[in-house]
Parts: C-alpha cells; structure tokens; sequence
C-alpha cells in the first residue's frame, strides 16, 4: 500500500501462544487445548499493512484479536510502541484501546441494532470522554463523509443500509479514535466483489489519510495483494511463510501458499482450463491434536518421511522471505546455501533441520512446478 | 442437439409490498440443456436468486405476481398447483442455497435429514432411505459416511455442511441442480473442491446446473454460458467465451474489472463500480445502469433491448454504444483507467 520503508515496529508479536482449554466433568478439569495460536513472531511497522492469510480455523482472527488484546495471550510478548501489552490490566488498557481499533467481519452482526448510526460511531469518543454532545456530532457526521456515506445518515439504523454501508459504518467507528494500528477481520468476505473493490479502494485511501497501520486479515490471497505490503501465511496455528506481498505470488516457497493461490479464481476461462489446480483434499486438521512434525503434511503433496517427524523452522531465504518447509519451492541451490534459520521460528522447532540439498528428494526449483507467476502468464 | 430441460420464457416476477411495487425480476429468458452449466451473475439485489427460487415455486406468495413461463418437460410451472410444483420440487429440480451454516436444521442428525428428503419423494422405507444418504454422502466426498452420516451439523465444518447439502439435493436425482451461491461462504479452498464436486456430479449424475454467483471468477471454469443480471433484467447473455473474451456491458466489465487478478500485475487502483444498484421500486429511466455507467451518454435515456449486436450470435447485450468504441475503450474500463461516471 504505502511505505514499505524503515519505520519502526509499531507492533511487535513475540512466540505468542493462545491456547483454549476443553474442560469437561463435575470439577471442569481440563481436558485437551486447542492449539489456535502456536508460537507466532512477526513485526509490523509503523504506515505498513501486513495481510495475515489462512483457511478457516488457522488462528488468523485469533492472533488479530490477541494482538488487540481481546483476548489474553497464553504465552509470548506483544510489544506496542515497544512496550509490552501482553499483561496489562483492564485499567491500564484502556488508554492503549484508543490506539488499536478492530474492523469486524460480519457487517449484519457487528453494529447494534438498536442504536442509531450517530450514536454507534460516536459511542467510542464518548467512552474515551472526547469532547462534548455538539463536537462528539461533528466528527462523527465527518467520519460519515470519510467513509463515502452522507452526514445525513447519521439519524438511521445500520438495518437501512446495505452490506456495504454497514461495512462503512464499522470502519468509521474504529476510525473514531483515530487509532494507529486497526485490525481488520475479513472486512470484504461477506461483500459482492464489486462492493469489495470499493472497500479495498477506500481501506488504501483511509490509510494514507489517517496514516494508519492495518493488519488485514482475509481467506482468500487475491484480496489481500492489493492492500498488503508483506503477507503472512498461517496454517493451523503456525506461521508457515512470511514475505513481502509481490513476491509472494512470484514465489511462494511453502507448498500450502502455491495451493492457496491456485485456489483463487481466475476470470479468464482458457487460463483457468490450463491451469493447474491444486486442489486442497479434505479440511484443516483439528487444533486440539494437530499433527506432528509439519502440521501441513498430510495434506500435502510433497510430504515425506521428515515431514511426519520435524517440525520446519521458519527459515530465511533473504529478502525478508521467511518460510517454514522441508521441501521448499522455489529455491535455487544458491539461496538455499545462504539459507540460514530465523529468530522468528518457534522456540520448539527443531533448527538443525534446515532444508538441505542432500535429502535425497528432489524438492521443486524454480520454474520446475507450478509457478504460479509463470503458469499464469 | 442435446436434451432441452429447461425454458424460462419472458419471466418477470413482482412483489406489491408496503413501499409500492417491486419489480425483482423483469422479461428474463434463457434455455437449458441437459449437461450444461449455465451461470448466473450479478450483485446482491439483481434477481438472480429471485429467478432461481421462482423455478423452484419458492416465491408464491399472495403478494407475488408472475408472468411469462419457466416451461419444464411441456409443463409451465408457473401454472401448476402447489401440491403439483411439491411433485417437481427435489424431484426434477434440486436447489443448493448460500449458507450451510443455517440451511441444515441443527437439532436433526444429517442422516435424518437426507433420509426425510429421500422420502419425501419416494416411497421407500426407512432402512433404505438411510442407505441411500450413505451413499450419497460418500458421493459428495465426506470421509467415513457410515459414521458420519449420524452426525448432528455443528459436528460438520463448513465445507462438509455444504457437500451434506448438496447430497440432499441429489438424493432423488433431479434432472436441474440449482446453486445458489454455493461456495460464497466458504473459504478459497474449500470453493475450489465444491465447484469441482458440483461439475464432477453433474456428469454423473447426466444433470444442468443453474449456478449463481456474484463473482465471475468462480464460473469461468465450469459454465458453458453466462447470464449477467442488473435491476431484474438480463443484461448480457453469451456463450463463456464470448462473455470473457468479449464483454459488451460496461456493467460486465465492472464485475470483471472488481475481481483482484493474480494472473496480471497489481494495478494501482482496483476498478469498482461507483455508486449502489438502483432501488426496485423508483426504477431509473432508460438503461438501468445509466447512472452508475462512465460511458453513458444521451441516448442512455431509453432503454435499450437486449438484442444480438456483434458478429457471435447468440451473444446479447443491453448497451446502446457502438461495438467498435466499446472493444476500444473496454480494456481501459476494466483495469479501472475509465472516467468517472457523471
């Protein structure tokens, strides 16, 4: 989207870990936990958009809402602004909420039915105790405009506006604050494609104005090139790959990222009779026993012996592309050489297990297999 | 020639409501042959489902007013009684709806619903009406469906909840499978395998599918033609090809122009249609996109037919721009480089 440059990390995310206990019986002991954030480390920086991407149940809107402080990691840092947020009290929060604002998926179910639209946007500024009746109006009839909807609405319920609006309704409300950093949780999942488009037009145009973070997190990767300038890849709790947006889609190097990307639909018939679909066979497994070693593998198709045992460290294949496989795609023996592991892995991961030519597989290079760049052209 | 199944003849569909009178669906027509897919696309409010729930005889309302026909096997539906349409329903024509998550009825066991369907429409007893879910949710690809098939829904993701769905649907074999917006809920992934279970059944099965959808992506792979829908009209129809390769409604190259391309390079802008579809009930005069359309100019004011206008037959537009201008400025339109609308 807009500088990708040096700024400093606005938030900073430490092996962070979020586990949900199962309790069951008389006592609620617990049983099992679900593995939904497992050990994830990134940075963002300040004016930077970063695309968090995965199926459903990968911990994607977990992590955004941990980040946010929605809820309370199990383990791990969270550093905003260089101070760590991860154990601050209801108290001490509340300040650092007007900083951090969420954008929610569903457009029907996130604004209140009841209340009026003035009231629904201006609510955050009264909460926080910005300004009085007359001003918390104006800005809020401003933020109307903002967000391509007229000052006029600002007497209606959210039930006469369309999906949309709505959405627009809940961007104005976390624009409110004029927070630093806005999480958005699949904001244009529930939308038209056409309506999406707007959306993602007026996210970028928000950014620049309010010079804003976002972290964007979305299903489908074709939406999130467009307003990402690194992406996240997430795959049952874990972070499998990380890299800047472009090359990304030039290069993906986790086998999961090269099907998430054929996954997306192509509005061209020949390319899509030509092209190589890689099907994604069954669902996400369960994150209460996740698999061993890769929890990718058995879904994969590149999957052997190494992957049922080890557990990929996220390793660094330069350019700020990390990513976490046994068989990575992609890679040349040159990168591989200066491959080297990254801090960002988890702690648990086995670093002595850095891909290597000498495993006997032939893992894909360049050009060999489905380059989606390429196979697209 | 293959099998002709279905024949929607002039259809228009009105709802007198408080507010006035809504035309949902207005002079709608097109033909399926067994075999085909046809798609159907447009934004939320263009009639699309309207026109699939109407073949169904889901829209018989006291307030609903029809004319035109959806002729079927010789029959105009649209004349049958309800207890005749029950005879057609589920067993000729099955329908698959948006959202899995509350299309199944959470308190029933899968199975029990597959088998409640299955009996519905056939006399068959309960030991082998059970069989038959069975083996249909083994058809749709739900691992396990001895087991399974004893589930409750909430047991079931997403994806598995709309293959249940689909199950149903084929459990007594209609003739037309209609999909309305079957994958708009799921995830990328999961949408890839249901548009590939959908098309792999509707060879076995020797069926047409009707599938609707607002994303002209996820057709372009398994639809033979494609209808574009705008305020309740039909305002493109083509073959696929023709339809991608071709498009002569700026409002089809709207659709195409919003869907994020990862086979181009990321453009600076995405192209969105400006503004919201008009209301249905205070139409805007002439063409009906008009207002929303960067190339409309005066004659816009009268609406133009849905006529054949370019050297392909069958390839109809709504659209008074000559050929020639709108092949020179199309590709500008859809990468988002038009002006903006007046």
């Amino acid at each position: 989207m807009s500088a990708t440059g040096g700024g400093p990390p606005l938030i900073e995310v430490k092996h962070v870990k979020k586990y949900f206990p199962i309790r069951k019986g008389l006592l609620q002991r617990e049983v099992a936990r679900v593995h939904a954030v497992d050990d994830v480390s990134f940075a963002v920086r300040e004016g930077e958009t970063l695309g968090l991407v995965g199926e459903s149940g990968c911990g994607k809107s977990t992590l955004g809402r941990t980040i946010v402080r929605l809820l309370e990691p199990t383990a791990g840092e969270i550093l905003f602004e260089g101070r760590p947020i991860e154990k601050l009290g209801a108290r001490r929060l509340r300040p650092l909420r007007r900083q951090m604002q969420m954008v929610f998926q569903d457009p029907y179910a996130s604004l209140n039915p009841r209340k009026r639209v003035g009231q629904i946007i201006g609510d955050p500024l009264k909460i926080h105790g910005i300004g009085d009746k007359r001003e918390r109006k104006a800005q809020a009839e401003e933020l109307l405009e903002t967000v391509g909807l007229s000052p006029e609405h600002y007497n209606r319920f959210p039930h006469e506006f369309s999906g949309g609006q709505r959405q627009r309704i809940g961007i104005a409300r976390a624009l409110a604050l004029r927070p630093k950093l806005v999480v958005a949780d699949e904001p244009v999942s529930a939308l038209d494609v056409s309506i999406q488009s707007q959306m993602l037009n007026l996210l970028e145009d928000l950014q620049t104005e309010f010079q804003l973070t976002f972290i964007f997190i979305a299903h489908d990767l074709g939406v999130v090139r467009h307003v990402s300038d690194r992406i996240a890849v997430m795959y049952l709790g874990k972070l499998v790959e990380l890299s800047p947006a472009e090359e990304l889609y030039q290069r993906p190097i986790m086998p999961y990222t090269e099907a998430l990307l054929s996954a997306v639909p192509v509005p061209d018939p020949d390319l899509a009779a030509k092209r190589k679909r890689i099907v994604l066979e069954g669902d996400v497994p369960s994150p209460i026993n996740p698999p061993t070693g890769c929890r990718f593998h058995p879904r994969c198709r590149y999957a052997t012996q190494v992957c049922t045992e080890i557990e990929p460290p996220l390793v660094d294949y330069g350019n700020g592309h990390l990513a976490a496989c046994h068989h990575p795609l992609n890679v040349d023996a040159a990168i591989l050489a200066a491959a080297h592991t990254a801090p960002e892995s988890p702690v648990e991961a086995d670093e002595a297990a850095l891909p290597h030519d000498t495993s006997g597989e032939s893992h894909p290079v360049a050009g060999e297999t489905g380059r989606p760049g390429q196979s697209l052209d | 020639m293959a099998e002709r199944l279905l024949e929607v003849d002039d259809l228009s569909v009105h709802f007198a409501t408080g507010d006035g009178i809504v035309h949902a669906v207005d002079g709608v027509s097109f033909e399926l042959e067994r075999g085909k897919v046809l798609g159907i696309v447009g934004e939320s409010g263009s009639g699309k489902s309207v026109t699939a729930m109407t073949i169904m005889g889901l829209t018989r309302d006291i307030n609903s007013r029809f004319s035109g026909a959806v002729n079927y096997q010789g029959r105009n539906l649209l004349e049958l009684s309800d207890a005749e349409m029950q005879s057609y329903r589920g067993n000729e024509i099955g329908m698959i709806f948006q959202d899995p998550m509350t299309s199944l009825n959470p308190v029933y066991r899968i199975g029990e619903q597959i088998v409640e369907a299955i009996q519905a429409h056939e006399k068959m007893d309960k030991r082998g009406a059970r069989r038959r879910a069975v083996e249909l949710l083994r058809q749709v690809g739900i691992p396990n469906p001895e087991q399974r098939v004893d589930d409750f829904p909430h047991q079931f993701s997403g994806g598995m909840r709309q293959r249940a769905m689909i199950a149903m649907a084929l459990s007594c074999n209609p003739a037309i499978l209609i999909a309305d917006e079957p994958t708009t809920a799921l995830d990328v992934t999961i949408q890839a395998q249901i548009i590939e279970l959908i098309s792999r059944l509707k060879d076995d099965f020797n069926s047409a599918v009707i599938m609707i959808t607002h994303d002209l992506g996820v057709v372009a792979d398994i639809a033979d033609e494609i209808i574009v829908m705008y305020a309740g009209r039909v305002v493109e129809r083509a073959d696929k090809r023709s339809l991608f390769y071709d498009p002569q409604m700026p409002y089809t190259w709207g659709l195409l122009g919003s869907i994020p391309r990862l086979d181009r390079p990321r453009p600076e802008r995405l192209h969105s249609i400006k503004g919201a579809p008009p209301s249905v009930i205070n139409m805007p005069p002439g063409c009906k996109f008009r207002p929303r359309c960067p190339h409309a100019f005066e004659k816009c004011m009268e609406e133009p037919e849905l006529e054949n206008r370019v050297e392909t037959p069958g390839h109809l537009d709504r659209c008074w721009l000559d050929v020639e201008v709108k092949r020179s400025v199309r590709d500008a339109t859809i990468a988002g480089e038009a002006p903006e609308a007046a």
